[in-house]
């Protein structure tokens, strides 16, 4: 792509329209949950609509934390700012569908029961994970307004929200961990090769900052 | 259930008089009846009686879908093998299958079966058994009466279903065959050709895919063989043309699109028991007592019948079948044998 090119398509996606589209963009899963669940459109929610609810979600919490830890890759490889704009908009969907799969775990799954929980998580590690990733991404959501950055300090702030580089690892091993001893680890094989990539290009990134320093 | 259950003249057996058939919502009606006293305050000693055959009288079977060649059968005479609870729709568990020679997707059966090839089919049976021969499909549907039986399925995943086989004991077979004084165990094969089976091709479980019972478990009159399901032929994606139905245990055990049933002295080496035998037993009778490793078996759902944000019911020892089955296990600690 010309330069110039580059320039006129990066405008666009700095506009607040582009990050709007990413918004809605976001909703889709959700959306389609709704409109399948109430109409029965499109087979409704399948067969076992509780697993299709549990699945859905865990699925797009892992799918929207790759999204968002693919944004900086992306303006380093590409020159693209205007995606940066949207690490937000990204980061507080995959919180929403990480909200979604733990409600429809301790509602659908534990029909609400606190004792049932607390015995799941203290048995289970994989569930217990899965609670660990999600507690973990409380404090990145609760400050993620303008007012919380400002008053955290930009160091600070940016500090706590490399925590995602920890979540996104325990959410995939939270799946893994499901699908191994079913001898299904290789389903996951696409979500672990996009993680290793998108974590191993800022190890590399890391590495060569280090070595230019004079 | 379809949605039109009258539409089809012949539901699969003889009726003399349309006008004398009870209509499907007043018969659902009196089985909501039954369903609300079993519920009731009366507790497990009234959910027993009012759940018990006695009662039940299942005026007719579900509606044939009309989908596939009829396979009618009479109503069974074995104690507990037509339970009153409600069918699960034709239309679900066609469409939501474990049959990882397929795909290990749920959804991947009912997409993928309808290349398998179910004639010429025939069973080799052999081992520890006097009289070992391979019989082809249509000696097996001659071998003995076929009788509907309604059972409860529960998968291990924690899903339940209700669904009305048509098929004859297992025991009939193995009476013919004489099993030698040897034989402890029946082991069963399923096909695994990966021209029709494009699941074989991965490695998620070593194929064949194996089987086994017992020889009293294989002998018990509940266990079936199955070659129908509401009143017609096995779908593909439900085992066709003849498979295992053993419903006090997990579904897995019930061993789909047959070819050889194995009469041998030891315990055989069962598919998921081989491939994670901290998570899945030889037996694996449904035992709400014991726990997945990554879950509760104490509750399941009920596919189309519980609501999205309905409590699971809980799930019974032996699948509820423990008055026919729970003798078979007299004196073992199944949470060892589990």
């Amino acid at each position: 792509m010309t330069a110039p090119a580059l320039a006129r398509l990066d405008a666009v996606l700095r506009r607040p329209g582009a990050r709007r589209a990413v918004w809605l963009l976001c909703l889709l899963p959700l959306l389609g949950w709704v409109v399948r669940g109430s109409t029965g459109w499109a087979g409704g929610l399948g067969v076992n609509p509780a697993e299709t609810l549990l699945r859905g979600t865990g699925d797009w919490t892992l799918n929207l934390l790759l999204a968002g830890l693919a944004l900086t890759p992306l303006r380093r490889l590409s020159g693209l700012n205007g995606p940066m704009r949207w690490r937000r908009t990204v980061g507080l969907w995959a919180f929403a569908y990480a909200l979604l799969h733990a409600l429809a775990y301790a509602w659908l799954d534990m029909g609400l029961d606190p004792t049932a929980i607390v015995r799941d998580l203290g048995k289970r590690p994989f569930a217990l994970i899965g609670f660990l990733a999600f507690v973990l991404l409380l404090p990145l959501a609760l400050t993620s307004t303008d007012r919380a950055m400002r008053a955290l300090g930009g160091r600070r702030w940016q500090r706590l929200h490399r925590l995602v580089y920890l979540i996104a690892p325990l959410g995939l091993l939270h799946l893994a961990w499901m699908r191994a001893s079913k001898g299904r680890l290789a389903e996951i094989a696409p979500e672990a090769l996009v993680l290793a990539l998108l974590l191993g290009w800022r190890l590399l990134m890391r590495r060569r900052m280090a070595s230019d320093l004079p | 259930m379809p949605a039109r259950p009258h539409a089809h003249p012949d539901h699969g057996f003889l009726h003399p008089h349309p006008s004398e058939i009870t209509p499907r919502e007043v018969h659902d009606r009196r089985r909501d009846w039954l369903r609300q006293i079993a519920a009731g305050a009366g507790g497990l000693a009234l959910a027993g009686w009012a759940g018990r055959e006695a009662l039940a009288q299942p005026a007719s079977a579900p509606a044939r879908p009309g989908r596939l060649a009829a396979l009618p059968g009479a109503r069974s005479a074995v104690a507990g093998a037509t339970t009153m609870e409600r069918s699960t729709a034709y239309a679900d568990l066609t469409a939501y299958n474990n049959f990882y020679e397929f795909g290990t997707d749920k959804a991947d059966p009912a997409r993928l079966a309808g290349r398998l090839q179910t004639r010429p089919w025939s069973v080799v049976v052999d081992g520890e058994v006097k009289r070992p021969q391979t019989l082809d499909l249509d000696a097996l549907l001659r071998l003995a009466p076929m009788e509907e039986r309604i059972y409860r399925l529960r998968c291990v995943e924690g899903w339940s279903m209700v669904i009305p086989w048509v098929g004859w004991s297992l025991a009939e077979l193995i009476r013919r065959v004489e099993p030698t004084g040897n034989a402890r165990y029946v082991e069963f094969h399923t096909l695994a050709d990966p021209k029709q089976m494009p699941g074989v091709a991965s490695r998620v479980l070593d194929w064949p895919y194996v089987e086994g019972l017992r020889l009293d478990e294989a002998m018990h009159p509940l266990t079936l063989l199955a070659f129908g399901l509401y009143g017609e032929v096995l779908p593909n994606q439900n085992g066709a043309p003849v498979r295992l139905v053993v419903p006090w245990k997990y579904g897995f055990k019930s061993a789909k699109s047959i070819v050889r049933i194995r009469f041998t002295e030891r315990q055989p080496l069962t598919a998921w028991n081989r491939s994670a035998p901290q998570e899945y037993g030889f037996y694996s009778n449904v035992n709400p007592e014991v726990d997945h490793p990554r879950w509760s078996q104490a509750t399941e759902r009920r596919i189309g019948e519980d609501g999205l944000f309905a409590r699971k019911r809980p799930t019974l020892p032996f699948n509820g079948y423990g008055a026919q089955v729970a003798s078979l296990y007299a004196g073992m600690d199944l949470k060892k044998f589990f």
